[in-house]
């Protein structure tokens, strides 16, 4: 794991990643706690803390006795959460960025337009 | 959560020595708490206490609701592997796990023979000529197998290589999930368990500077480096553990209640921001001189020297 940022918003992330990529689909079983916790090489308390973390809001639903499922509809409610932080951590900052460097903003549409048609 | 130790206002003195000084805390069951700080800190001295192999100058003790002193009920549930264990000459690897097997209730054969598998243990070897990291190993494998429900590992890896090490925390952890038990992991690895530990201890000097869940340390303490004049205002929401300074730039350590809007801060400030590792935050904790105040200790009096 990361260092720094509790690993239980790590794992919380990792799974939604996972979600958000197709990795695990919606209504598809999310590994168990312990298996996470191998994995990760981490405490088992922590990993079922990050798990629980997306229970509580809905991304992940429990079925007693199975174990843990990807609820229908959380793909998109994830992305419309992601979208809303984009903005906050990757476009604040490249404008920061630019406003040092001089570049405006202009110039820095242009620069996107140019990466995208040549990617 | 029930508290399987507790300790109250435990005091050791040694001939003119300070080795642990008003040190209150409890562990909860079930976890794996890492018990930190730096050579004679006290660290050993608190866990010799603990398990009846050395005497308190002063305060209260409670392993499993008694006190552990002669306490057969109490210590049969205790597996204390040592950093140096000396074991009596002629021994060999095999007489030691046979004696474990004796000596511990909850001893699993079948998993101590594959952990000395592991661990590639001579068994017929005598323990006397077994290398430092064999030594080391064939404690592991005693302090696993032994499945008591307290286990003290006390820098149980002198001589282990980073392979063996991980074999170790990889092994902890699964007999942990299986077979949920205390854990006290005594280190000054930190980087390495930093990931397994659930609740740490920190110790300097005989005091308590932390006693604090491990994910509600993470975050808590940050490095941001930018401008003098944007670090002193972010240094403001927080306590100033470090700084160095280049010219104009400077880096500063914080504690504080750091949460996502701490890194818009920063950012809007001009400033990098990274979190610091639990490795980081107890050195730093350890060598500043506002250490003291920035802990959750005791708030004991003047500087004594640390033990041994």
């Amino acid at each position: 794991m990361e260092d720094g940022r509790p690993i239980f918003l790590q794992i919380a992330e990792l799974l939604e990643n996972s979600i958000l990529d197709g990795t695990l689909a919606e209504e598809g079983q999310v590994p168990s706690t312990n298996e996470l916790a191998a994995f990760h090489r981490i405490n088992p308390a922590t990993a079922a803390k990050g798990v629980n973390k997306l229970v509580d809001d809905g991304t992940l639903y429990k079925k007693r006795g199975i174990g843990m499922f990807v609820s229908p509809g959380a793909r998109a409610k994830l992305r419309g959460r992601r979208r809303d932080e984009f903005a906050r951590q990757y476009v604040r900052p490249l404008l920061t960025e630019a406003r040092k460097l001089g570049i405006e903003p202009a110039e820095l549409k242009n620069m996107i337009d140019t990466w995208e048609a040549g990617r | 959560m029930s508290a399987v130790v507790t300790v109250r206002d435990l005091t050791k003195r040694y001939r003119g020595v300070t080795a642990l000084d008003g040190v209150s805390f409890s562990l909860a069951e079930h976890r794996i708490h890492g018990l930190l700080g730096r050579n004679g800190a006290g660290k050993t001295t608190l866990m010799q206490i603990l398990t009846a192999q050395n005497f308190a100058t002063s305060g209260e003790i409670s392993v499993f609701g008694q006190h552990p002193y002669e306490n057969e009920q109490v210590l049969s549930r205790i597996s204390f592997i040592k950093e140096s264990q000396t074991y009596p000459s002629h021994l060999r690897v095999t007489h030691v796990l046979r004696a474990a097997r004796l000596v511990y209730p909850g001893w699993d054969e079948e998993f101590a023979q594959r952990l000395a598998d592991v661990f590639q243990l001579p068994r017929g070897r005598n323990v006397r000529k077994l290398s430092r990291g064999m030594l080391s190993a064939l404690g592991i494998v005693v302090g696993l197998a032994s499945r008591a429900p307290l286990t003290f590992f006390d820098e149980p890896y002198l001589g282990l290589d980073a392979v063996s090490r991980q074999l170790f925390y990889d092994h902890l952890l699964a007999d942990y999930t299986e077979h949920p038990r205390t854990i006290v992991l005594s280190t000054h690895l930190i980087d390495e368990v930093s990931d397994l530990i659930e609740h740490v201890l920190l110790i300097d000097q005989g005091r308590l500077l932390l006693d604090v869940e491990a994910e509600a340390l993470r975050g808590q303490v940050v490095t941001v480096s930018g401008p003098v004049a944007a670090v002193d205002e972010f240094s403001r929401t927080g306590t100033e553990l470090h700084r160095a300074s280049l010219g104009g730039t400077a880096r500063a350590t914080v504690r504080g209640d750091f949460g996502p809007a701490a890194y818009d801060r920063a950012r809007s400030l001009g400033l990098g921001l990274e979190a610091s590792s639990l490795q980081d935050i107890v050195v730093r904790l350890t060598t500043s001189n506002n250490g003291h105040a920035a802990g959750a200790g005791s708030a004991a009096a003047a500087d004594k020297e640390a033990v041994r």
